[in-house]
């Protein structure tokens, strides 16, 4: 067993049905809320691969083949429900922000590791880019259960997408949009550093796109801080199967599935977020 | 459906293909006691193990297809002595048979392989990656049935272990090197091995792959893997694994109708990770 082993809850072997209880719009991202009966409960930072029991090929060049992979944004231990946050971006994403209630999805999950709560005395800071907020809504849940006081930043493109942030209830939190439509105009990380600026001893937990890690990555190592960032990679199987979601570490490849999708930010090589 | 196969006797006809299915990161993902209870295989095929450590291919090393996948994965692995010394004692704890794949970049690397790997008792089989260059003929061995013969002689006169010569598809004559593998000692023939493909990034014309081409899998390849073993049936008397793009008891019962004895599922087991089982219980309804 590795040491990252104690940040995973394992999934249970195979996939499984599972049925869309409900789905709605926030802003630009669609809310996928489905019924895992039975399921473990997973740890903020895992993801599932999904893919639609039915019309799951559709794309005008017969994609999706292969199952998606999405973090879980919630889990509600009482009912067995997951929730998911959707961005369109391919034949795979539309095809699963099209399903309705009662309509069911292939499931197989929780896979990868989570993150890693930081020394009391250290404050936890959440830095999402986009639909990256995604298992920072889980980490920050998770966090105020455990009575820490995280602090959130996230950033958008316009104010549609920003909407996503409402998914964080009434937690306080800095809002970028590149438009400036919303919150302050400008990118996270700039935020980012001037929060850290005012921060006793922080640890960094980010994810959103490559460059924006990359940023979180760069700062963090300057102001010799730990960081640990999300990263997605292309996947065709989600349990260290296929060997083709590999990121460069400083100890060579390394699976995204398996060793990640947390992964400390000092261990990802120079220019593999780029 | 117990299985007599170069050797070995297997629970039933349905393995893994090489590189397609990883047991010891099943068993993080998983959980070793639930992979171990419900084994979708009734034996155990590792990924290729080369001589050397290797990285593997730089991404991106995906590209999806409607019905399959072209992958340049570059057959990363810890090389011999990292295999023996971290995989090989947690795949002996399987619950079944092991067979190693091994590729060589010359015929020198390909009988240390063997030697070593035959010198081990849990090692059940020893399946050849021929599709591979020889770095000093610049052939390439599955494709050249005197290249393979060659290389089949030497490798016989190094083991008493089942040898499984796994064919690779881009090859002129395919049937050619299966009769050159069984005539110099082959105990088994498995097919095929990926087809060469490529991608294009969107929008533009250079290569999606970092290695540029990749190999092409999944139910797009399943008809020409269907007339291979079909074709290679007819010319050789020893047993085949057939694979490609089985998804499905059906599927498997095709190969195995045009002459396998052994169905391995590859890219299936992406989409779901029991797909041997499934496969089995499909094929074992089918009366197969
Ligand atoms: C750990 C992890 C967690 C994730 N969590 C979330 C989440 O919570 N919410 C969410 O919305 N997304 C999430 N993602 C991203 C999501 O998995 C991808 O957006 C999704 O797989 C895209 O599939 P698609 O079919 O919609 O688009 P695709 O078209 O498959 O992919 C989009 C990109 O892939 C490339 N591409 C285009 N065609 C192909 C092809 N034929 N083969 C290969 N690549 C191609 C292009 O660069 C394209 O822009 C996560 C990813 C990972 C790895
Ligand atoms: C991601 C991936 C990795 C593979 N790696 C290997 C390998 O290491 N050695 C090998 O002999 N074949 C390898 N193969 C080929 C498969 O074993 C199999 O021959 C091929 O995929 C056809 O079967 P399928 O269509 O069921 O996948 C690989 C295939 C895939 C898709
Ligand atoms: S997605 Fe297959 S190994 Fe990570």
């Amino acid at each position: 067993m590795s040491a990252g082993d104690t940040r995973r809850t394992e999934a249970p072997f195979g996939r499984r049905l599972a049925t869309v209880d409900a789905a709605r719009e926030v802003g630009s991202y669609r809310v996928m809320r489905l019924s895992d009966r039975g399921g473990p409960i997973p740890r903020p930072g895992q993801f599932y691969m999904l893919s639609a029991h039915d019309g799951w090929a559709g794309g005008s060049d017969g994609r999706p083949f292969l199952p998606r992979a999405l973090s879980y944004m919630r889990h509600r231990p009482e009912t067995d429900e997951l929730e998911f946050l959707l961005e369109v971006v391919g034949p795979g994403t539309a095809r699963l922000a099209e399903l309705r209630a009662g309509e069911r999805v292939w499931l197989t999950g929780p896979l990868g590791v989570g993150f890693e709560a930081p020394a009391d005395e250290i404050t936890p800071v959440l830095v999402g880019g986009g639909i990256g907020i995604v298992p920072l809504v889980a980490w920050h849940q998770q966090l105020r259960l455990n009575d820490r006081d995280p602090a959130l930043l996230l950033g958008f493109r316009d104010a549609s997408h920003a909407a996503a942030a409402r998914l964080l209830g009434e937690a306080e939190m800095t809002i970028t949009t590149d438009d400036g439509s919303l919150g302050d105009q400008g990118i996270v990380t700039a935020a980012l550093a001037r929060a850290l600026a005012q921060q006793g001893r922080a640890a960094v937990y980010a994810c959103g796109p490559p460059a924006m890690l990359d940023a979180v990555r760069g700062i963090c190592a300057r102001q010799g801080l730990d960081a640990q960032l999300a990263l997605e990679a292309p996947m065709a199987c989600g349990f260290g199967a296929c060997f083709g979601c590999v990121v460069s570490t400083v100890a060579g490849y390394r699976r995204v599935c398996l060793d990640g999708p947390v992964f400390d930010a000092a261990v990802i090589a120079d220019g593999a977020l780029a | 459906m117990t299985v007599r196969f170069g050797g070995l006797e297997l629970a039933h006809p349905i393995i893994n293909a090489s590189g397609t299915f990883d047991a010891i990161a099943a068993a993080r993902a998983f959980g070793r006691a639930a992979l171990y209870e419900r084994f979708p295989f009734s034996a155990f095929v590792s990924k290729t193990v080369t001589l050397a450590h290797r990285e593997g291919n730089s991404p991106p090393r995906l590209w999806e297809l409607g019905e399959g996948m072209i992958n340049s994965i570059g057959l990363p692995n810890r090389g011999l002595a990292g295999y023996l010394e971290r995989d090989l004692p947690e795949l002996s704890t399987l619950p079944v048979p092991l067979i190693v794949n091994v590729m060589g970049f010359a015929p020198d690397e390909f009988a240390a392989l063997v030697e070593a790997f035959s010198a081990r008792r849990e090692v059940a089989a020893i399946e050849l990656n021929v599709s591979c260059p020889n770095v000093e003929s610049g052939l390439i061995v599955g494709a050249d049935p005197r290249e393979c013969s060659v290389l089949v002689g030497r490798l016989r006169t190094l083991t008493a272990k089942p040898l499984i010569v796994k064919l690779t598809p881009n090859a002129a004559d395919v049937p050619a090197v299966a009769q050159a593998a069984e005539a110099a000692g082959a105990d088994a023939v498995s097919l095929v091995n990926t087809l060469r493909g490529m991608a294009l990034r969107p929008g533009c014309a250079e290569p999606w792959l970092g290695a540029k081409t990749g190999g092409v899998s999944g139910p797009a390849i399943h008809a020409i893997a269907l007339a291979q073993v079909h074709e290679v049936a007819a010319r050789v008397s020893i047993p085949i694994v057939g694979m490609g793009g089985v998804r499905s008891g059906r599927d498997a019962h095709r190969l195995l109708s045009a002459g396998a004895t052994l169905v391995a599922v590859g890219t299936e087991s992406f989409r779901d990770p029991q797909a041997g089982t499934r496969v089995r219980t499909e094929l074992a309804a089918l009366g197969a």
